[in-house]
């Protein structure tokens, strides 16, 4: 899966959870979950319990640790890919 | 799993009074709780909610709902985890109903269903009901459990 298509497929899931803003529209790769998207770590949680069932992938605590960008987060979501 | 006791849990509570709003917890295990408490008619925000016709806030009752039905649990689930829980919780969503007043005096049940508990959230499906049996008020609550990183 490339990371455009990843990307497409995280969008969906991270709306649900974040008030609409610019940075929502313009998501990218160097977006930040808390910084830039106004996202909690409660709602953070929500979104990792939801790209799990979508990528059909379980993310441990250490994974989840680092996906506080959707740049991390694209790597976690690979490496957990490459390891079905 | 640690078995603990009613007592042991409340203890653990990071709550006291005027805020503490359990008197006992009927039962608990990894899949939910059920605790109660009797509203105090001396409480102090009967004074003020309302005047002249006092009843207890929706805030206090969801708050009820939270330190039963998600602190409670919460600390039961960390404590068979790692011993004993030493840090802080945040509520972090509530989306409550409410359908009955309670009034000073009145004895609640707070029943609670884990919904899931991962990455130390944990996120509760409550219902709160009266003496005779009839849903107050009910909904969905969520907190996070944060480790003191010096313990």
């Amino acid at each position: 899966m490339s990371n455009e298509e990843i990307i497409h497929k995280l969008k969906p899931i991270i709306t649900t959870y974040a008030p609409a803003s610019a940075a929502l529209e313009n998501l990218n790769e160097e977006s930040d979950f808390i910084k830039d998207l106004n996202i909690n770590s409660a709602n953070l949680v929500d979104i990792i319990l939801d790209v799990e069932e979508a990528f059909g992938i379980t993310i441990d605590n250490t994974s989840m640790e680092k996906m506080l960008t959707v740049k991390a987060s694209i790597e976690v979501i690979k490496e957990k890919l490459s390891e079905k | 799993m640690v078995k603990m006791t009613s007592r042991e849990i409340i203890t653990l509570l990071p709550y006291s009074k005027p805020f503490l709003f359990v008197d006992d917890i009927e039962s608990i295990n990894e899949d939910g709780v059920t605790g109660s408490f009797t509203f105090n008619p001396e409480l102090e925000f009967y004074q003020g909610h309302f005047k002249d016709h006092p009843i207890t806030p929706g805030v206090i009752l969801t708050e009820t709902m939270a330190q039963i039905g998600l602190v409670s649990l919460g600390i039961f689930l960390l404590s068979a985890e790692e011993h004993t829980f030493k840090g802080q919780v945040v509520m972090t969503s509530t989306n409550v109903e409410f359908l009955r007043p309670v009034f000073p005096g009145d004895k609640v049940t707070v029943i609670s269903e884990k919904i899931y508990f991962r990455f130390n959230k944990l996120k509760c499906k409550i219902t709160m009901q009266n003496q005779a049996g009839d849903k107050v008020c009910y909904g969905e609550l969520a907190g996070m459990f944060i480790k003191n990183i010096n313990g």
